[in-house]
């Protein structure tokens, strides 16, 4: 074929210069193909075949290839490609399975040229060979590609993909013979275009129908595919085995990827339903697209840079009838939108966060964010270069450690483990979990157990014998009673005395203060909760106006006899020291009032002495207490468990609510409670306590929150012979007929709970096997292996 | 008589673990022995009129449980439950109850019960299969058996079913079957109504709505005029259909529901298609396959009266004799024959462009013509036509008016490229499922032709799919309608198209006179490649409407 007149002089090595702008074409377009001198444009589609000139301000229309009064099925175009060394070539892929191409320099107005009808089904894909003037590749519907040679009538050569479609192929750019097919089963196969009988390679790529491929136009043999799977995979074909090398998650199947020019790590997409957007990615950074351009109205179905070494051109063609050139500068650019920002507690306490560097910089030099037991570690991205946007979504990432031990959580697991919830009475529950929290040092809680339990469990005693019981104890059976009276009236005495105008109060000072009838000061290191820069509020609640309607005791009988003492601290001994201090009811230190406080960090404020002096006060008030219905403590019981889940202790309202039962539900509203329970398990299976979750779960009366295990309760399960799944009975393996798993020591089949080494793989039923390793510590099965039942 | 004490719980029986099943089993014996007890001390007893009405209800309830029990006797998987059930009727029928039998022969009217693989003599695949479906459902519904023929389609059936009513998805569980109901009314298919009645009222559904689709909630009124459509002229569809359903305030459907809707409306649609095909029998633990009457009395099935089929000594006769065996052993190699030469000359003649056009619509616009003569009217079997509205509103009209279907292009808009992953999309994994329900459909074969061994079908195969979507209007640019002709003769068109678009009117006559030296394995091959192939096609536009609104 010689080489006719040039259609349009092709800008000779200058710069290409446009803008963005699009034209209207007259019917949906299916492809489209730039010619080399990067100044023309064709657009294919099944009623379009069009050349246009893509001049400074617009698109040209410059010649109409659908002539002839019947429209032919010849002509309607599932692909069309322009030759990249002859202005004059251009081929096309038929719907019907007929290969055409069109001579631009033929006189007449009828430019067709040949017409290769080997296929029998649509033709999806032709590409022309990137140096050879006359080699034409095809790839059809029907599983076959055809090697054309435009000097003969037929093609050179058949490759069988021995599946059913083809849905793209592409030569190399570098490697002479090869070039690359992809299928719809989700196949790429490699060729040697001289060996037709079988192909060099073949790997599965993706999940479904690969539906296009480009190979990197630098790189050798670096080879991108698109899927149905809404990914694009990068693959390293240069190595023994095709390697992916990076994968791109798009939202929506993936109909044309294309590399972008002179930038080694991007390619464009377009995709192949309900997404209309074209994006530019950055492969390293396969989450957010770094460029995207959103002008078509309908899914874009061909993409193709303008220029083969020029970034900045993007021709695109779309269902919606038009034909766009995008800027890249104009394009927008999603990174800008994205945020930067990120937070993450680690399991051990460990605190991580990312922001953007700019902010961490300036924050860092205002205040030191690192208490002198705390480590950061700072990574920092290495910043690239050839990455445009490096700047504008970088951030850095700080992590926080707490000392090893310092933030331990152990009275989490161990209370979470020896809490009792239910199948007892109540007043041994609460004994058994009072018990529980003061072995751990957590005198707060034990108190609110003890005080629950005679809130709800003593209502026929008599004052007397309570107070005698209380007396005889010295007990805190009394106390807390005393105290729960405690917490309403003595505020007001308190506030008016030392008027301490920083107090703030809200619902949760009630059990604040409480506390302040010990009347102990637990002065800590503030620095610590928070990096706040609020000093810790000393708190004396002015209480709510109502408060004062309740019993009087007065404050001042309390305080002479207030011992000093030191208490344990519950939650983070080491990080909130309790210093001595004398007696004044003036500085309670209330950290639950800052804003500062994290939830998760499980502050719980200091409080709660316990003092067995107390009880001697105790006495008149026990008096008032068998009168009153349990009924009406609700709200302050409501109250307190309010003010546990808000200082983190989510344990204790759970617990609260769990074992308290009906008696406190109806005063909680559900979605609280849900979002307790939520919590509550959600930590508890942090800590691996999946027992104690469960029994959680089990024991929640919210709806939401009981079905959790009853959903996914499936098992699957593999033989241990053949390695296939069991699907009909967990014991019998339908392909092998073998029973999968027999006991070792009795020899039958197991059918309810198995019990395995992980050393040896040998197991059987629980208890036998259990039994086994209490006399013997070799395995049952007699392979010799020491076993170890844990 | 308290109710709730005699409610059998047939759930044990599904289970895999035999004991369960028998400790279950147990449970329903004492349970109808009471009953039995309770009427017959009633029976001795002076009647009173209230008397006599609970007494009726009762007896209707142990009639159940008996009906029930003879379907576990002849369909369970289980050995185990088929024998005790079978010495429950017994020790019954001792006691001097009257116990049903079965009516009618078999799974299907058209296919005789001993080419039918019988429950019991499955191979261990099958039983695996069968023991899924019976777990999911608690019956081996007559589909089932018939499609077993096929395992390898049934297993991706019935997954996929499965997954549309009782897995992950947006739409309620009564809904979903209620649907069903509304899908399988739109060809009258009392079978598939019967079968979703009964697991609507299962899962929890309001009987009310059974009364009728206004008594239903507005909802799902709305999503009558898209099944009326979707069932017959699926081309009409337009977004507009789309909008006028997710855009209605409060009974709005989102596009997920939609979705999930669309694709159980169209499953069922097919699966009428296959019902009537296949001339499946009524359920025998359903109206219509069981009777308590001795054996001599009635040779008829109400069904097949009403559907237009005639009695079991006629339907034998028809099958039997008219053909000759040398005529029909013609067909077959005359099939062959023209198989062969499409094959070697297709190369040869080659068709101009404006030929190919012109066969397509050529053939368009026969398949409108191609019905059977005997079409006589008929009424719907049962009350389902309460479950749509629009009743004359059907296929025939349109043919017969000789409307203009429009083209449609799979080049344009087709399955794997676009539906798939719209569906996916909305309704995730149901794509997946479909596709691969689509793929082995299409996909399956095993090479052989009646007699004839080692046969490539794909020709024969590609042909009957593209002239159920060439029915439906959707094109294959690539494809040559002139095959059409050759391979698929008038009686097996008229099938074809009866199946596909009035499956309502298929009648055994028609069943036996296509292909009639053919496997009935073969024509159900045939039949699962009718209604994938009508699903798909309805998909096609449905999804093609709504992706439409979408942009």
């Amino acid at each position: 074929m010689e080489k006719m007149s040039r259609v349009t002089t092709a800008l000779g090595g200058g710069v290409l210069t446009g803008r963005t702008m699009h034209c209207h074409l007259d019917a949906p377009a299916n492809a489209i193909s730039v010619c080399r001198d990067a100044a023309q444009v064709v657009v294919a589609g099944r009623s379009i075949f069009k050349i246009y000139a893509i001049e400074e301000e617009q698109f040209v229309e410059k010649l109409n290839l659908r002539v002839g009064r019947k429209p032919s099925l010849n002509l309607s175009c599932a692909d069309v490609v322009w030759h990249q060394m002859d202005e004059n070539l251009l081929a096309t892929a038929a719907t019907n399975g007929v290969v055409v191409t069109w001579n631009l320099g033929r006189p007449s107005r009828n430019k067709q040229d040949q017409l290769f009808t080997e296929h029998k089904r649509t033709v999806n894909k032709v590409c022309f060979h990137p140096t050879e003037a006359h080699v034409l590749l095809s790839g059809s519907q029907d599983g076959f590609m055809k090697c054309f040679d435009l000097r003969r009538k037929d093609s050179v050569s058949t490759f069988s993909g021995q599946s059913e479609s083809v849905r793209d192929v592409q030569f190399s750019i570098r490697d002479y013979f090869t070039f690359a097919s992809t299928f719809e089963n989700g196949n790429v196969q490699l060729w040697d275009i001289r060996r037709p009988d079988r192909c060099e390679r073949m790997f599965t790529a993706h999940n479904g129908p690969v539906f296009c491929c480009d190979w990197h136009p630098e790189d050798r043999g670096w080879l991108a595919t698109g899927g149905r799977d809404k990914m694009v995979k990068v693959w390293d074909m240069t190595t023994h085995r095709a390697k992916e090398m990076h994968c791109v998650q798009t939202i929506a199947s993936v109909a044309r990827v294309k590399w972008r020019p002179e930038c080694r790590h991007h390619l464009a997409t377009c995709s192949m339903m309900v997404d209309h957007n074209i994006y530019v990615w950055d492969v390293r950074r396969p989450f957010v697209p770094a460029a995207m351009f959103e002008e078509h109205r309908d899914v874009t179905t061909g993409i193709a840079w303008r220029h083969p070494h020029d970034p900045s051109f993007l021709l695109s063609g779309s269902k919606d009838s038009s034909l766009c050139q995008h800027l890249f500068r104009d394009a927008s650019q999603p990174v800008e939108r994205a945020n930067p920002e990120g937070l993450c507690y680690g399991l051990f306490g460990d605190l991580a966060f990312a922001a953007k560097e700019s902010l961490v910089a300036a924050e860092s030099g205002r205040k030191p964010y690192t208490g002198d037991r705390r480590h950061p570690i700072f990574f920092k991205r290495k910043l690239d270069p050839a990455e445009p946007f490096a700047g504008l979504a970088s951030s850095a990432l700080s992590v926080f450690e707490t000392e090893p031990g310092g933030g331990a959580m152990r009275w989490f697991v161990d209370t979470a483990e020896r809490y009792a919830l239910a199948g007892r009475p109540l007043a041994e529950l609460c004994d058994h979990n009072a018990k529980v929290a003061r072995e751990l040092g957590r005198d707060q809680v034990a108190q609110t157990w003890t005080m629950l339990r005679t809130i709800y469990c003593s209502p026929g005693l008599l004052p007397t014998a309570n107070l005698s019981h209380s007396m005889g104890k010295g007990g805190s059976c009394g106390l807390q009673l005393m105290n729960s009276f405690n917490l309403k009236d003595m505020a007001p005495g308190l506030g008016s005395e030392t008027r301490l105008d920083r107090s703030k109060g809200d619902a949760r000072s009630d059990t604040v203060l409480l506390d302040s009838s010990a009347t102990l000061i637990t002065n800590e290191d503030n620095e610590e909760t928070e990096g706040s820069d609020v000093p810790a509020d000393y708190l004396l609640g002015d209480v709510e106006g109502e408060d004062d309607e309740l019993y009087l005791l007065d404050p001042e009988h309390t305080h002479p006899e207030e011992p000093e003492c030191v208490l344990p601290q519950e939650a983070f001994p080491l990080r909130h020291e309790i210093v001595d201090t004398p007696p004044g009811p003036e500085h309670l230190q209330d950290k639950a009032d800052s804003p500062h406080v994290s939830g998760s960090e499980a502050d719980v404020a200091s409080l709660a002495p316990v003092d067995s002096s107390f009880s001697l006060l105790s006495v008149s008030h026990a008096l008032y207490d068998s009168r009153l219905p349990p009924d009406f403590f609700s709200m302050l019981v409501r109250d307190m468990l309010h003010f546990y889940a808000e200082q983190g202790d989510v344990q204790m309202a759970v617990s609260v609510l769990i074992v308290l039962g009906e008696r406190v539900r109806k005063d909680i509203d559900e979605q609280t409670q849900e979002h307790w329970y939520t919590s509550y398990i959600d930590l508890l299976q942090r800590f691996r306590l999946w027992n104690v979750s469960n029994e959680v779960v089990k024991l929640s009366t919210s709806r939401a929150v009981s079905c959790l295990n009853q959903a996914s309760t499936t098992l699957h399960v593999n033989c241990s012979h053949c390695k296939r799944p069991m699907s009909s009975r967990g014991w019998v393996c339908d392909r092998c007929h073998r029973c999968a798993s027999m006991c070792a020591v009795c020899h039958h089949v197991v059918k309810g709970l198995f019990v395995w080494c992980q050393g040896c793989s040998h197991g059987g039923h629980l208890q036998h096997i259990m039994k086994w390793l209490e006399g013997s510590s070799h395995c049952p099965a007699g392979c010799g292996h020491l076993c170890e039942y844990s | 008589m308290a109710e709730g004490e005699n409610e059998v719980r047939w759930d044990g029986l599904c289970s895999r673990d035999s004991t369960t099943r028998e400790t279950a089993l147990e449970n329903i014996r004492q349970t109808i022995l009471r009953k039995t007890e309770y009427l017959r001390s009633v029976k001795e007893t002076p009647h009173r009129t209230s008397d006599r009405l609970s007494n009726t209800e009762s007896s209707d309830g142990l009639n159940k449980l008996l009906a029930h029990l003879l379907m576990l006797s002849k369909r369970c998987p289980f050995k185990d439950v088929r024998e005790k059930s079978e010495f429950i009727l017994k020790s019954i029928q001792e006691l001097g109850i009257r116990i049903p039998r079965p009516l009618g022969q078999g799974p299907s009217r058209f296919i005789p019960e001993k080419e039918i693989l019988q429950v019991g003599s499955e191979d261990a695949q099958m039983h695996a299969l069968f023991a899924d479906s019976f777990a999911a459902l608690g019956r081996l519904d007559n589909i089932t058996l018939v499609m077993v023929f096929h395992p390898q389609y049934l297993e991706s059936f019935l997954k996929t079913q499965h997954y549309l009513l009782q897995m992950d998805g947006p739409l309620p569980l009564h809904y979903r079957h209620y649907i069903g109901i509304m899908a399988a009314a739109r060809h009258q298919c009392s079978y598939l109504v019967n079968l979703h009645v009964n697991d609507f009222l299962h899962v929890g559904g309001d009987p009310k709505w059974l009364n009728g689709l206004e008594n239903a909630p507005q909802k799902l009124q709305n999503l009558g005029e898209l099944n009326k459509v979707l069932a017959h002229r699926p081309w009409l569809i337009t977004k507009e259909h789309i909008e006028g359903l997710l855009k209605a305030e409060e009974h709005s459907w989102s596009l997920a529901e939609l979705v999930h809707a669309v694709v159980l409306l169209t499953h069922y649609h097919s699966l009428a298609s296959f019902t009537f095909g296949c001339g499946i029998s009524p359920e025998i633990h359903c109206d219509g396959g069981h009777t308590f009457r001795p054996p001599s009395v009635s040779n008829y099935c109400i069904c097949d009266i009403t559907n237009g089929n005639h009695t079991v000594d006629e339907m034998q006769v028809n099958s039997t004799e008219n053909v000759s065996v040398s005529d029909s052993f013609f067909e077959v190699e005359a099939l062959m024959e023209k198989m062969r030469q499409l094959q070697e000359c297709r190369d040869e003649e080659e068709a101009s462009q404006e030929e190919m056009a012109s066969r397509f619509e050529i053939e368009k616009r026969e398949s409108m013509f191609v019905f059977s003569s005997d079409d006589e009217e008929v009424t719907p079997a049962r009350d389902v036509s309460r479950h749509f509205e629009d009743p004359s509103y059907g296929y025939k009209d349109f043919s017969r008016h000789g409307m203009h279907v429009p083209t449609f292009r799979v080049q344009d808009y087709c399955w794997e490229d676009h539906g798939y992953s719209l569906v996916n999309r909305l309704y995730p994994d149901v794509g997946q499922l479909i596709d691969e329900k689509f793929h082995i459909a299409y996909n399956l074969t095993y090479n052989t032709m009646a007699m004839h061994k080692d046969v490539d079908t794909s020709m024969l195969r590609r042909a009957i799919w593209n002239y159920i979507h060439c029915m439906f209007g959707i094109r294959y640019d690539d494809y040559d309608y002139g095959e059409i002709n050759q391979l698929l003769d008038r009686s097996f068109k008229v099938y074809i198209k009866t199946v596909v678009c009035t499956p309502e009117k298929v009648t055994k006559r028609m069943y036996d006179s296509f292909w009639r030296q053919f496997k009935h394995s073969e024509k159900v091959h045939v039949n699962l490649l009718l209604i994938e192939a009508r699903m798909q096609a309805e998909l096609l536009y449905a999804l093609r409407a709504i992706t439409r609104y979408m942009t």
